[in-house]
Formats: C-alpha cells, structure tokens, sequence
C-alpha cells in the first residue's frame, strides 16, 4: 500500500496541477497579507476561502485522478495485489499532496508574516486542519462516485452537483426548514444539521473560534455551550472523521464489488 | 467703601477661621466628634490612618480633606458619609468597607438636598452603592476612583448614582466593577464628561428620564451591555468611546425612546450590536466610526426621521439591520467598506447607489436561528441576488450619494 501512496503521491507532486495549486494558495495568501497585514483579518476571510475552494478543489481532483487513472489502476488490478491496498493507497497519495499543497501554500506566507507570534495562530491551525479534513472528505466521496460511474460525464456531472449540494443547496434547504419551522424551538435542530455537513461543521467551529459566537445571540450561546467544551470539540472532531471513514469504507466496499 | 473693605477683612476672617485636625494622635480622634465641634464652613483635615465611621451625618457646609492615607472604614454596617446639607466638599479620601444590603440602598458617601456639592480625589472601593447623589443641584464629582468585585447584577450597587438631580458636573471619575458605572435618573442639564466605566456587570452609562445632557470624550469599555440611553430628550453624545461590549446580550451604545438628540464623532470598536435603536426620532448620526462590530446599526420599530451621515462603517458582519420594510430615516453620505462602486467623475462620491440592509439580516431579524449560516457560500449568493433585484429589503433604504474613501 505504501508503495502505491508513495507512487501516486509523487505522480501528482509531478503534475503541473498540483504546482498551480499550491500557486495559486501561496498567491492568494500574499495578496490577502498585502492588502491587510492584520493576520487575524486575513484569517476570517481565508475562512470564507478555504470552507468554499478546499472542497471544490477536493471534489473535482479526486474525480479527475481517478477517471486519468483509470487505465493505470487496471494494470495495477492485474498484480498480485489486494484490492483495498491499490484505492486506499491512491486514496491517501491524492489527498495527502492536496492537503499539502494547501498547507505549504498557505502556510509560507503566513509563516513570512509572522503568524506564530500573533493571537491569530490557533485560529489559523484550526482553518488548517480544517480544509486539510475537507480535502479527506471530499476525495473520499468523489472517489466513490468515480466507482459508482463509468460513464466520465456523468461522473463529473455528479461530483460537481454533491459539491454544490454540500456547498450551496444544503445551507439553503437549512435555511428554508429554518424559517418555515420558525415556531418551534430550533436549536437543537441547527445543532443537528450543521453535523450532517462537513462544510457547515468546519465553517461553525470557525466562526466560534473567531469569537463570532456572541453574534449568534441565544442559538449561539448554545452552539457555544456545544463547540466550546472539550467534549463538543471531541464530538465534532469525531464526526469529521467518521465522515472521513465512512466514505472511505464504501469506497472499498465498493472497489472489491465492481467489475472492471 | 468702608463698609466693603470690613465686609472683606470679615470674609478672610471667615475663611480662615475653624480649621479641624483629626488624626489618631490628636486632640480630636473620631470624625464624628469633630463634625460635632465644628462651625458651619469650617474645613476638617483628616490626617493619614483608619476611622471608623458609621452613619456620619454632616447637615451643615463643610470641607473635609483627606490627606494621603486617610481611610474611613465603614465596617460593613450601613451608609459610611451622609451628606445633608448644601456646600459640602469632600476630597482625598479613601472609603472601604461600606455596608451592603439587599433591602437598603447603602452607599459609601450618600448626598440628599445637597446643592453645590462637590465630591473629588476619593477612593471608594467594593461598595454597595458607591456615590448616591439624591435631589441635588449644581454638584460636581470629579476624579474619584470607585471600584468592586462584582459579578452578579442583583448583588452589586452602582457605581456613581444620580436620582432627581440638575446641573451635576461629573468627569474625569474611573468607575470598574460595579452594577452600573454611571447611572443617572432625572437628572437635567447635566455635563458627563471623560469618564472611564469599564468591565461593570450592567451597563457602563445608564440614562432614564434625563433631559439636556451632554456626554463628551467617556470611554466605556468591556461592559455587560455597554451604554443605554432611555427615555430621554436633547441628549448630546460626543467624541465618546464604545470599545469591546461584547457578549450575546451586548450592546455598544442601547437607545431606547430617546428625541432630539445628536451622536457624533464616537467611535464604535468590537461590540456586539454597536448602536441599538427603539422608538427613536429626530436623531442625528454624524462623523461616527464603525469598525469591527456584529451589526453596526440595527433599527428597530418605530424610528423616525433620523439621520445617518458621513459615518465610516469598516468590517462589521452587518451594517445596517432592519426589521420591517418601512424606512423614514435618510443614509446619506457614508463610507461603507462593503460598497463596490465606482466613481467615474472622481469626485469621491460612488455614482452606484449602496444599500445597507442585506437580505440575510433581514431574514436573521425574521429568524435568529439563521445566524448560524453567517459566512456561507449561499448566504452570499442570496445577498448578491437581493442586491442586484431588491424585494425583501426597504427600497428607499439607499445611501444615494456613498463615499469613496475613509473619514477618519
């Protein structure tokens, strides 16, 4: 499995995308600390950024290795070789060089401007590790829908509309649900949805870092009560990673099945 | 003229006259006893160390002076100093251990019918109430330090209290730690000016019923819930600071039934809601900076005619809050750091109309769970779309001819 890792990691590390990649990261942190040296600043609207693009970014490669791929993943069928071992390690291999790509890209600038002795440096950790369990995830489901599909279009087709499911018209069927159920205490409720969706969870956990939480009046005294304690963050953590693992079973689950 | 000049040598005479040491080696040991001995406009100097003093009533114009380290020491019973009777000034003194009570407004130096007061350069620390100022006119308070250890609102006092008052002057006091910093209730034509109420559990400044004041260049910071204004007319807050209010029940600056009055040039930083208006009219809003805060103004109903003019609004999550469509108030000639305009003729006007009030806050108001998509991608698409068509939000609610550039 390492082998595989190793191979597709240093595939993509070759390839021109992930060098644009990791351009367009290092870009976008100098400008953003060009035109606002206060890093806490640059922080916030990184946030906006990264809970948007990691996923997209995420979701289109994940699905774009894998149809490439393909031919050489049929090779590799033909080995001596289990099954879980070849996705598992294309798996991590794309998105441990995504991750990084995300981390060294932003983390060059930030480190120029002297992030570790500012305030603003648990926040941007958290903004780190949080785009870094976004790539996880969103590889991990397009990846499945790369199996799921042959056909490379509707493959594509797929992956973007979970992406624009995760991104836009969950947040909107919140809202909806939200206002329409007005009458009822929500809190809960809110609570609840904003674990069924990686984006939404990651984007809360910042937003309570920044100490936006007191702008979220009573429902934000409760997610505060929630994400705050030690055991909020376990259980939030938590489902992060199980949104990770269970993708990532399906995926094999689904690659011993298929029939290439 | 000879009747001046003996009117004048019987002035000095007057002014000269009954001095009283207290100290604990002197003749006179206990304060209560030289109140007793003295002459009215006598000047009492309190030499360095502890008195007890319990209840002391002064109902005739005296001076007491507290040299440094003096210390009256209430022994948690009851009113420490009671002031009354007109022309009395205190200074210099240090006042702990005032009694508190749940029944009783206990305070460390009480003044009632008291006129001309003054009251300076005193320390008051953890009292129940800690300057109770009652029907006085023409006092100043100036330079006192009063602070407690408060935490809970029902068990703290205020810090400098004012009750049917006219014409008090109060500046330069620093007031931590109390129920509120500055409280003021009936009180008319009187000037607030440089005060610094900071980490009070309730309100920094508290206002009820006061007409024609002014306060100018007060710093009110980390507050439960900042400054209220209430029910209040002609009220001129300049050049004041609201800094770090924060908290979900938080406000910057809370006006409640308040006409006529003018908001200038303060400045707004970090609070959670920095102005919060109800039932408000005929208020002018100029020159203000808002930076950083949650909302920045958010109306609620039934205010009129106001006006909001060359203010900076910078980095807050909303600009302007609306909870109904219905708008009577003007937005003219602001900078908000949100616009995205152009400005052709370089005049340093945007020739794109902005419109504060975005269609999230409206919904927010409408919902408060919502808040919880602050920051998504779909509340941004929602917002661009209600900007481009407007249908949820005022229409006339438009600042027509928006700044270009930073006031300030």
């Amino acid at each position: 499995m390492i082998k595989i890792l190793k191979y597709s990691f240093y595939d993509l590390m070759r390839s021109r995308w992930s060098y644009v990649y990791l351009a367009f990261y290092m870009l976008l942190g100098f400008v953003l600390l060009f035109l606002n040296s206060d890093l806490s600043k640059a922080t916030i609207t990184l946030m906006n950024i990264i809970v948007v693009l990691t996923p997209m970014i995420g979701t289109i490669f994940g699905i774009m290795y894998f149809y490439n791929s393909r031919e050489f993943t049929e090779l590799l069928l033909s080995q001596p070789v289990k099954r879980s071992t070849i996705f598992l390690g294309q798996y991590l291999g794309l998105s441990l060089s995504l991750s990084m790509s995300l981390i060294i890209g932003l983390g060059i600038p930030f480190l120029m401007y002297g992030i570790t002795q500012s305030d603003a440096v648990g926040n941007f950790i958290t903004l780190l590790a949080s785009g870094t369990f976004l790539t996880f995830i969103f590889v991990a489901l397009s990846l499945n829908i790369g199996l799921g599909n042959s056909n490379k279009i509707k493959g594509f087709g797929y992956a973007i509309l979970m992406w624009l499911f995760f991104a836009v018209i969950y947040d909107g069927l919140f809202m909806i649900s939200l206002i329409v159920f007005g009458d009822y205490p929500l809190d809960k409720f809110a609570l609840g949805a904003s674990l069924f969706n990686p984006i939404d969870l990651s984007r809360i956990m910042i937003l309570l870092k920044l100490e936006i939480s007191a702008l979220l009046g009573y429902t934000g005294a409760l997610f505060q009560k929630f994400f705050g304690t030690n055991l909020g963050i376990l259980i939030s953590v938590g489902v992060l990673l199980l949104w990770i693992f269970i993708p990532v079973m399906l995926m094999l689950r689904k690659s011993l099945r298929k029939d290439f | 003229m000879r009747i001046l000049l003996a009117l004048f040598f019987a002035l000095i005479f007057l002014q000269s006259s009954g001095q009283i040491m207290v100290c604990p080696s002197c003749e006179i040991k206990d304060l209560q006893q030289a109140v007793n001995l003295s002459e009215p406009h006598d000047t009492l100097i309190v030499k360095s160390g502890v008195y007890p003093v319990v209840d002391l009533e002064i109902t005739k114009p005296l001076t007491l002076i507290g040299e440094k380290g003096a210390i009256l020491d209430g022994q948690n019973k009851s009113y420490v100093l009671k002031l009354l009777a007109d022309s009395i000034n205190i200074s210099g003194l240090k006042i702990i251990n005032a009694g508190k009570s749940y029944t009783k407004d206990y305070a460390a130096i009480y003044a009632s019918r008291a006129n001309h007061l003054v009251i300076e350069n005193n320390i008051v620390v953890d009292p129940f109430f800690g300057l109770l100022i009652e029907k006085s006119k023409h006092g100043i308070i100036r330079n006192n330090l009063v602070y407690g250890e408060n935490v809970k609102e029902d068990e703290a006092g205020n810090g400098i209290h004012a009750w049917h008052c006219s014409n008090l002057q109060i500046h330069d006091n620093e007031v931590f730690k109390m129920r509120d910093g500055i409280y003021l209730e009936f009180v008319d034509e009187s000037i607030i000016e440089e005060n610094y109420a900071h980490d009070n559990v309730r309100y920094g400044l508290h206002f009820m019923f006061s007409n024609n004041d002014d306060y100018i260049g007060n710093r009110f910071e980390h507050n439960g819930a900042g400054v209220a204004v209430m029910f209040s007319k002609f009220i001129i807050m300049k050049s004041n600071v609201f800094i770090n209010n924060w908290g979900p029940a938080s406000y910057g600056l809370l006006l409640k039934e308040i006409y006529d009055a003018e908001v200038l040039d303060n400045e707004f930083t970090e609070n959670t809601t920095a102005v919060f208006i109800d039932g408000t009219s005929r208020i002018n809003y100029v020159g203000n900076v808002f930076n950083k805060n949650g909302w920045a103004i958010k109306v609620s109903g039934g205010c009129y005619t106001n006006r909001i003019t060359g203010n900076d609004f910078k980095g807050n999550s909303f600009d302007v809050s609306y909870n109904s469509k219905m708008n009577d108030n003007t937005f003219d000639g602001n900078y908000w750091g949100d616009y995205t305009g152009y400005d052709l003729d370089k005049d340093g006007v945007g020739d794109v109309p902005y419109r504060p009030v975005k269609l999230f806050s409206y919904i927010v108001n409408k919902t408060p769970e919502t808040i919880i998509l602050l920051r998504s991608l779909f509340v941004d698409i929602m917002n661009f779309s209600e900007k481009v068509s407007p249908v949820f939000t005022p229409d006339n609610l438009v600042d027509r001819t928006p700044a270009m550039n930073a006031f300030k």
